[in-house]
């Protein structure tokens, strides 16, 4: 069986952020981690390998040169091989799914695709779903539990108050994973070594026969949100406190 | 004149509060709007369409949200009535649906627009968990936007003028991705991304029992109950009550934080509330920088005296 999972790299959730040319982010001292939901996305497919044997378990990306630690990273988690669209450009999500898909394609058969729901940079929500629709294939997205039988895929997704979506797909699929599909796996140490010797397959853009880029969706002005003055601390005794409270709620922030 | 399509999203056909913000924004774009609504019952629904002067109803003896069949449905309308740009909330169902029907439309979706400004084809989004945010302009003739709940005002509508109502079936060619059942939760929790108020509560709560002092005010207030991850991890609270970076990302009127240190990606999930309490025993927590209001003092103290307060004025 062979098994995608589409990763992207971001930047750490504690990195501190600041804009560059009102367009894009500053670089200098960033550090870079796998997108979280993209974990679980590689984590759910080494379970699986380790279940069916004769799996493979390719992992890809687009980005910049800076990527291939990403790959490295997850190769070092037990993935087998890792392709790597190497761009500088901005490219919107619509030609990353395509380039995903077309990527996917030329390796021949599928069976199965795992990726994060959302990348926690751009926050878009869009990948996984274009991708499927470009394979032509089914799709479940906020994927919170998965199970494989026969060629049949059962999944549970999250959806609002509480409740979840059941739901049957046929492979080849594509699973938008979220948070509580399982715990990634830290790498090995073995695994890390393993990882460096495992060669990345290069691809361009052009490799893919996209060639003119046609972003849709332009990035104008990236900007921080204005930040809140400090507000009012209460300390000491905490009945008057407690009282102060509620009345400031009620009679100036007016929320209850 | 263009056409604008607001997609009217219903459970167990009951309208979902933020459709009154999709409807007041379509209305404010001044092109012709289409509401587009699956039911078999459209009469209780009028009241909230008014002044929409085109509704699309899609009736089916089985009417229940089936992704393939929802976004064939759309899409075909889309083209047949000539919609330029596409509003829908920016819910569970509305991330799985739109871009579905972006894709088969071959339109420029946005998700999790938290201001659309029609004239000059600019789009605010939050990115980097909110961290930052991005005016974006869309290339496209054929737009496509889902809202964040809880950001757009709304705006009631006087019309006496009665809609046009058109009726189709629903396109049931293809179902690859079939929901066969929904699970319930056990209680009847409000919607956390929804809610006008979140009482939530971290590791400072020690036990999962202890939550039950948050569902108290919780039901005095109507609220929701939240938790961080930490709290969630130890098993205080389910997955679903995660508000953070890798949880809910919530925008309620008030947002009371029991008990929660404040880290960064706690704070991604609730940075927008309009007014954050904080209530922790650390006068040092990062959460009292972000707070509106803070009291430093032992939660299970003062949780109590809040319950008592808040019953004296309601
Ligand atoms: C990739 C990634 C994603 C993450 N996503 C999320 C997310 O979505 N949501 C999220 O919440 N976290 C997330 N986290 C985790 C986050 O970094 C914090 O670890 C977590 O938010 C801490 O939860 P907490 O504030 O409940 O616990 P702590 O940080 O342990 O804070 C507990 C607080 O309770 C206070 N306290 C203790 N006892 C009392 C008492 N009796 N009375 C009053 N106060 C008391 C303490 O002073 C302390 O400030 C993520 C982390 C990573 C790396």
């Amino acid at each position: 069986m062979n098994i995608f999972v589409c990763i992207k790299q971001v930047p750490d959730t504690e990195a501190t952020l600041s804009v560059k040319n009102g367009k894009t982010i500053n670089e200098d001292g960033i550090k870079w981690i796998i997108s979280p939901y993209d974990e679980h996305a590689i984590e759910e497919a080494l379970k699986l390998k380790a279940k069916i044997p004769e799996t493979n378990v390719t992992l890809i990306t687009l980005g910049p040169k800076r990527c291939e630690n990403a790959l490295r990273g997850g190769l070092a988690m037990g993935a087998d091989h890792a392709i790597h669209i190497e761009t500088d450009e901005h490219v919107d999500n619509r030609i990353i799914a395509k380039a995903l898909a077309i990527a996917i394609k030329q390796e021949g058969n599928y069976n199965l695709i795992f990726i994060g729901k959302q990348a926690i940079d751009d926050d878009s929500y869009l990948t996984h779903i274009y991708l499927a629709e470009n394979l032509g294939i089914p799709v479940s997205t906020n994927v919170t539990l998965f199970n494989y039988e026969s060629e049949k895929v059962f999944v549970e997704r999250e959806i609002d108050g509480g409740e979840k979506e059941k739901i049957e797909m046929t492979t080849p699929c594509v699973i938008g994973a979220a948070k509580g599909l399982n715990t990634p796996r830290y790498p090995s140490l073995m695994g890390m070594m393993k990882a460096k010797k495992i060669p990345i397959k290069k691809l361009s853009l052009q490799d893919l026969e996209i060639g003119e880029i046609d972003n849709k969706i332009i990035v104008e002005k990236l900007f921080a949100p204005p930040e809140k003055p400090q507000g009012k601390v209460i300390e000491g005794d905490i009945e008057d406190g407690v009282k102060e409270l509620v009345k400031a709620l009620k009679d100036e922030a007016k929320v209850l | 004149m263009a056409n604008i399509g607001v997609y009217v999203e219903l459970k167990e056909d009951k309208s979902k509060k933020s459709n009154k913000e999709a409807i007041s924004l379509a209305k404010k774009s001044g092109k012709n709007v289409y509401a587009i609504i699956f039911t078999n019952n459209l009469d209780q629904h009028l009241d909230e369409l008014k002044g929409i002067k085109k509704i699309i109803q899609i009736k089916d003896q089985d009417l229940f949200y089936q992704p393939d069949y929802y976004s064939d449905t759309i899409s075909n309308i889309i083209k047949d009535f000539d919609l330029n740009d596409f509003i829908g909330i920016c819910s569970a169902q509305g991330k799985d649906l739109f871009p579905r029907i972006a894709a088969k439309t071959d339109a420029s979706l946005v998700n999790d627009c938290i201001d659309i400004d029609f004239e000059n084809n600019l789009i605010t989004k939050p990115v980097f968990a909110g961290r930052l945010l991005t005016k974006i302009r869309v290339e496209d003739e054929f737009k496509m936007y889902t809202i964040r709940p809880n950001v757009f005002p709304v705006q009631a509508s006087d019309s006496e003028e009665n809609p046009e109502i058109i009726t189709k079936e629903l396109n049931k060619k293809e179902l690859k991705t079939r929901i066969v059942d929904i699970v319930k939760s056990d209680s009847k929790k409000i919607d956390l991304t929804e809610a006008d108020i979140i009482i939530s509560g971290g590791r400072g709560m020690k036990e999962k029992e202890n939550f039950k002092m948050l569902e108290d005010i919780a039901q005095l207030l109507n609220a929701g109950v939240g938790a961080s991850r930490a709290a969630v991890d130890a098993g205080f609270a389910t997955s679903d009550m995660q508000v953070g970076q890798t949880g809910k990302v919530v925008n309620p009127k008030l947002y009371i934080a029991c008990g929660i240190s404040g880290a960064i990606q706690h704070f991604a999930g609730m940075k927008t509330s309009k007014i954050i309490v904080a209530i922790n025993k650390d006068s040092e927590a990062p959460i009292f920088k972000k707070a509106d209001y803070g009291i430093v003092g032992d939660l299970f103290k003062v949780v109590p005296l809040l319950k008592k307060e808040l019953e004296k004025i309601l």
